[in-house]
């Protein structure tokens, strides 16, 4: 779905509207206005709140992208192998709705600190709807079409560059729409322990131990910024290359 | 060109389709497969395809044994296997972007393979022109049929297979189609072997029809049929006689 740069405007006004009226009603430091906020905002870039943003940015990126290239393959071989399904399924789905964020202090206490606990968690989450929906698109492929492309010539290796690849963009993006909001929001969990970097860190401990509520929220903003970048990307993909889906 | 030798197929658990089965096709020959649903058509043509493996016995083509889709044959289904992500050119490229990404190793293209940049002609050949750049999902059925052709034809293929290609289709587009394949063919030269349970386009299509009937085929019931081929053979005595015979057989079966 394509979102109107006039619309984006008119909500972004709509949700500051709101929340500087709510701000004026508390009238308590807990809730400072947007105006307030944004200029802390500004000035928490220049001194490291982007240092922050950064380090969450690549926590996400580098699991997203881990995610795809380990989930991917691996959904189209259970998609278009019955017998492996019927094998595995099972499996993903006692795994699947586990709330992987019960799983931040073992992953935690098993892999230490450092950034690769917090990009396995999210990785973890990404995982299996990759998996899933990816699986039940090779699944969809039709066999006459897999015969068709083999009679052109296509061996393996030309499946999947022609058919098996492009069949299965339309999922991993589907599936990254679908679990971007729960990927942030574990990040925020998975970045409360053992660092001192990302976003998680930086609102935490502006809000529950340095009591700085307009910083706190400048890092709230920044959260929420990430986010949107993260489902304008998905977004742009989609358009640039699952048109095919759109057209009528 | 095509050689069936004691040719045995099973599915699994279930009696065979083809037992000790004999099959020659000529060069240059238009051959229909006819039969009713469950009799091993689309079996045969698979096996000729080389997507299919029989339990035991031979098929050659130009006397070498098939164990893989042969890079001459053309094959063309009735649900189009076109890709839906892939505009109407797009598809029509597909053959020459898989040859191009194996390069010619004589398993997935020829040898003497050099890539043919004709797709514009093909495309005109099939009225496709104005809707190159449309996907699949935006064309009537008769367009996607023309696509799969177009597809199969700029291979420049020597045999082309095809399994019920136009029985999803309205009935002056099936006729179109059935004319514009038979010109085709004779035009290049092509081999061809059609698939279908349609009676009345086994006798407009086929110079030849192998009938086939419940399993297990040990034999092949073959009946000739040399004056088609023009689109005026429709209105002739020939044809409606053809058509009786063949109801009538098919009826016995």
């Amino acid at each position: 779905m394509k979102i109107q740069k006039t619309h984006l405007l008119l909500a972004v006004l709509a949700l500051l509207a709101i929340w500087q009226l709510f701000a004026m009603f508390i009238n308590r430091p807990i809730l400072p206005s947007p105006i307030e906020v944004g200029k802390v905002f500004f000035q928490e870039l220049q001194d490291g709140l982007i240092d922050h943003f950064l380090a969450s940015l690549w926590r996400v990126l580098a699991s997203t992208a881990l995610a795809i290239l380990i989930a991917a393959p691996l959904g189209l071989i259970l998609g278009q192998s019955k017998r492996l399904n019927s094998f595995i399924s099972p499996a993903i789905y006692l795994i699947y709705p586990i709330p992987k964020v019960v799983l931040v202090p073992i992953i935690l206490l098993i892999l230490g600190i450092g950034d690769f606990p917090k990009i396995t968690i999210i990785f973890l989450i990404l995982f299996f709807q990759i998996l899933v929906l990816v699986r039940d698109q090779a699944a969809g492929l039709r066999p006459e079409l897999i015969q068709s492309v083999r009679s052109i010539g296509a061996g393996r290796r030309a499946l999947f560059r022609f058919v098996y690849i492009p069949a299965s963009l339309p999922a991993v993006l589907t599936a990254l729409r679908q679990s971007i909001g729960t990927a942030v929001a574990v990040l925020y969990i998975a970045e409360l322990f053992a660092t001192q970097k990302g976003l998680g860190y930086y609102i935490y401990l502006n809000g529950s131990t340095l009591f700085n509520y307009p910083a706190m929220y400048a890092g709230v903003v920044a959260m929420s910024l990430l986010g949107l970048g993260l489902y304008f990307t998905v977004d742009w993909l989609e358009r640039r290359y699952c048109n095919w889906q759109f057209v009528t | 060109m095509i050689q069936i030798e004691s040719v045995k197929y099973t599915y699994q658990e279930s009696p065979p389709v083809f037992d000790g089965f004999d099959w020659s096709v000529g060069r240059g020959d238009a051959w229909v497969i006819l039969g009713p649903s469950g009799c091993g058509k689309t079996t045969l043509l698979y096996l000729i395809a080389g997507l299919l493996v029989p339990n035991s016995g031979t098929v050659k083509i130009d006397g070498k044994s098939l164990d893989r889709p042969r890079p001459q044959s053309g094959l063309i289904l009735q649900d189009y296997g076109l890709l839906p992500w892939s505009t109407v050119r797009q598809n029509v490229e597909l053959g020459l972007n898989v040859r191009a990404f194996y390069g010619p190793d004589g398993k997935h293209a020829p040898t003497n393979h050099h890539q043919p940049l004709d797709v514009d002609h093909w495309l005109d050949r099939l009225e496709l022109t104005p809707h190159a750049g449309k996907f699949p999902g935006q064309l009537s059925g008769g367009q996607r049929q023309r696509t799969a052709i177009a597809r199969t034809l700029v291979l420049n293929p020597d045999l082309l297979l095809m399994d019920e290609p136009f029985s999803s289709l309205d009935a002056p587009t099936r006729e179109g189609l059935q004319l514009l394949t038979l010109e085709l063919v004779s035009e290049q030269t092509i081999t061809l072997v059609l698939v279908t349970h349609s009676i009345e386009e086994a006798a407009f299509v086929g110079k030849k029809i192998l009938l086939l009937g419940k399993p297990p085929n040990q034999q092949a019931m073959i009946i000739e049929n040399f004056s088609s081929g023009s689109e005026s053979y429709r209105d002739t005595d020939e044809y409606q006689l053809l058509c009786r015979e063949l109801r009538s057989r098919m009826d016995e079966i």
